[in-house]
């Protein structure tokens, strides 16, 4: 995984609510095997027409608007577990999604590819939206270290949360996968001394 | 509804009390804590399909890695397949590579537990985990997929998680995940006859909307929830995603431990009455503190339907949707988004609308007893002339059971056929998608925009109202 670095971009505003993955990346697209290709069909049905033309008016399709910043309504990414709405984000050249309110599993997903979700006060993000309105040219500052956002319109900074050992994850480029590999005598153990009574270990007829 | 939002001093960066049942099973899984970090879980059931594998598998290959601990995962194929002709190879060459990528994963890492097309053991992996007994009380599960939380009805931590964290199960049989908040649900007095589980599931969710327990893991609680069958809590389970929460789960109890018993991955003999004995341990204590508790009365509940583009826009089968003025200001501009999507206006009734397609089926409502529920009212009656009706079994053994009950003859007397098992058009990956602009009545989970199809039009309700629509062709109260 790519380190993360501060960010200073101008930004794409999606000013909508309950922004779901079926919206991030429909389901006939979850038909692939790898992770490639993903970007070209986000939002696919917001930004295409039938036959596959873009639609004008989608935020995508506006030239005005760009960068690697991602700015939605609140309850981003809710529905499916599909990690496909995190690799069409990535895909498409997003490194931060700022919202003022994150589900639950795609909040983990997008950390998981190292794409940083922000989550802002609804002020703070109204502020974000008003300023792009007047200048698309906007941008955003993201310091993942010091974990402060600006508005560089308002010159407005606010605090962001994230737990110190996925901060750590992101800043150096590391994944779980690599924590919990250097784990597995832990995990051993574990096996060994839990409850007898509490796993299914063993207990699995056909497969003793 | 009334809200008791507890405030419980932090003590350490920990609660004071953890008393829950979601707070004894959590705690009986963790294999360390990092600290201002997450918790490594230790998972001992992990449920793998064809869609949200395959780049799992293609991780380990990279790292050079095994499986784990292979026997502890139970693969099936459910997402991506059509619902006929299953002997048949599969025509679409992009669908057909992706199930035969999921062969040869199974094959390549030794993967015992492995039920590929028209294998009777096939289904959808939340109908097939507990039908064969994988699924037991005071398990934590994992599966690809958010409706994970279904298993949390036999009191297990259940839920949904990315590719990535399926590559961890697979790679380490654990994952590292932040202790969500609790919250305890409790539903008061009985369910009026004819308002099913799933009724109490969209009044539900319409309360607290599609955000409003993110952050949490959810106990069910309530003589409505007891008295409910294990089927039924499973449908109220399966939902809790649908309100943001990272599962739901109800304390098991000779409800559960009747369903349990005897089936093919259950314990047996002496080890049965070890495990009964302990899984009788698992209940929130009657002190338990929860961060939030609501309390609903069940008896206010009547058939639901949803209006909008997402499962929180919900209410009873008779009223009208909500006016602008009653929607928020902010909320507004993805409101009428939404009915615009939907072609409805603010302010409508819907009862008595036509309909097009009527689908019974999916992990929320694709079992035994919402095929009997659905076969009991279109006896004798005819399905309606303007409906396309899908009728898809949720595994081969809940088909295998239909035609046993002779529910098969019942329902094709009617004008209904029984299609074969697997997720179809509740996400419409496979043939199974409503055209653009024709309104569903789908006893599924989700009415995103173009969820069963691009352009569909998707009322989510109970099984029974989707047969009142059937043979009505309309948005009819059962």
């Amino acid at each position: 995984m790519e380190k993360f670095k501060t960010i200073t971009s101008s930004v794409v505003p999606l000013p909508i609510e309950n922004v779901d993955t079926d919206q991030i990346i429909p389901a006939r697209f979850l038909k692939a095997t790898d992770k490639e290709g993903f970007g070209d069909n986000l939002f696919a049905d917001w930004r295409y027409q039938k036959d596959g033309t873009p639609k004008s008016d989608f935020v995508l399709n506006n030239p005005t608007y760009a960068g690697s910043i991602l700015v939605a309504g609140k309850n981003f990414g809710s529905g499916s577990s599909r990690e496909h709405a995190a690799w069409a984000i990535g895909g498409y050249g997003f490194k931060v999604v700022v919202s003022s309110f994150f589900a639950d599993i795609f909040k983990n997903n997008a950390l998981n590819n190292g794409i940083l979700p922000v989550v802002v006060s609804p002020e703070f993000l109204n502020d974000i939206f008003k300023a792009v309105k007047k200048d698309p040219k906007t941008t955003l500052t993201v310091n993942l270290q010091d974990q402060v956002i600006t508005n560089n319109a308002n010159k407005a900074g606010e605090t962001f949360e994230i737990n110190a050992y996925k901060k750590e994850c992101l800043l150096n480029g590391l994944d779980d996968i690599d924590y919990l590999l250097s784990k597995k005598e832990l995990i051993e153990e574990f096996e060994r001394k839990r409850s007898p009574l509490n796993p299914p270990r063993g207990t699995l007829g056909e497969c003793k | 509804m009334t809200t008791n939002k507890q405030q419980i001093p932090p003590l350490g960066g920990r609660r004071a009390r953890r008393t829950t049942l979601f707070d004894k099973i959590w705690d009986a899984h963790v294999v360390s804590t990092i600290e201002n970090g997450p918790t490594q879980l230790y998972i001992d059931r992990h449920f793998c399909h064809e869609v949200t594998s395959p780049q799992a598998f293609n991780g380990l290959r990279a790292r050079g890695l095994k499986v784990f601990r292979p026997e502890l995962t139970t693969m099936t194929a459910d997402h991506n397949i059509p619902t006929i002709d299953q002997d048949k190879p599969v025509k679409d060459p992009i669908s057909r590579h992706q199930l035969e990528t999921f062969a040869k994963n199974a094959k390549e890492f030794n993967m015992p537990i492995y039920y590929p097309l028209g294998h009777s053991k096939n289904g959808i992996v939340h109908v097939i985990g507990p039908e064969n007994g994988f699924t037991q009380p005071g398990m934590t599960i994992v599966c690809g997929d958010s409706h994970t939380s279904t298993h949390g009805a036999f009191g297990t931590i259940a839920f949904g998680i990315g590719t990535s964290e399926v590559e961890m199960v697979l790679a380490t049989q654990c994952i590292l995940q932040t202790r969500p908040k609790t919250m305890r649900i409790t539903f008061n007095g009985k369910l009026k006859p004819g308002v099913t589980s799933k009724d109490l599931a969209l009044y539900m969710i319409s309360k607290l909307t599609t955000g409003g327990a993110t952050g949490y893991f959810v106990e069910y609680a309530g003589e409505a929830i007891r008295n409910m069958t294990m089927e039924e809590r499973m449908t109220v389970c399966n939902l809790s995603i649908e309100m943001g929460a990272r599962g739901g789960l109800i304390a098991p109890d000779e409800t559960t431990f009747n369903y349990v018993k005897g089936r093919e991955f259950a314990p047996k003999g002496e080890e049965w009455d070890k495990k009964l004995a302990y899984w009788k341990t698992l209940k929130s204590d009657d002190d338990a503190v929860f961060d939030m508790e609501l309390t609903f009365d069940a008896s206010e509940i009547e058939p639901m339907i949803t209006y909008g583009t997402n499962p929180g826009m919900g209410m009873r089968i008779s009223d009208s949707i909500p006016t602008l003025d009653e929607v928020g200001e902010t909320g507004r501009i993805s409101f009428q988004k939404s009915l615009d999507y939907m072609g409805f206006q603010p302010g409508e009734k819907l009862l008595g609308k036509s309909i097009d397609y009527v689908f019974l089926g999916s992990c929320t409502n694709g079992r035994i007893e919402d095929f009997r529920l659905f076969a009991n009212y279109v006896k004798g009656k005819k399905k309606a002339k303007n409906v396309t009706a899908w009728l898809v079994p949720g595994s081969w053994k809940v088909r295998k059971q239909i035609e046993e009950e002779g529910l098969d003859k019942i329902l094709e007397a009617a004008g209904f056929s029984i299609r074969q098992p697997g997720c179809s058009a509740c996400l419409a990956m496979n043939d199974d998608k409503i055209p653009a602009g024709k309104y569903a009545v789908s006893t599924s989970n989700r009415n995103f925009e173009g969820r069963q199809g691009p352009g569909a039009r998707t009322i989510l309700a109970g099984p029974l109202v989707a047969a009142a629509a059937a043979v009505s062709g309309r948005i009819t109260m059962p």
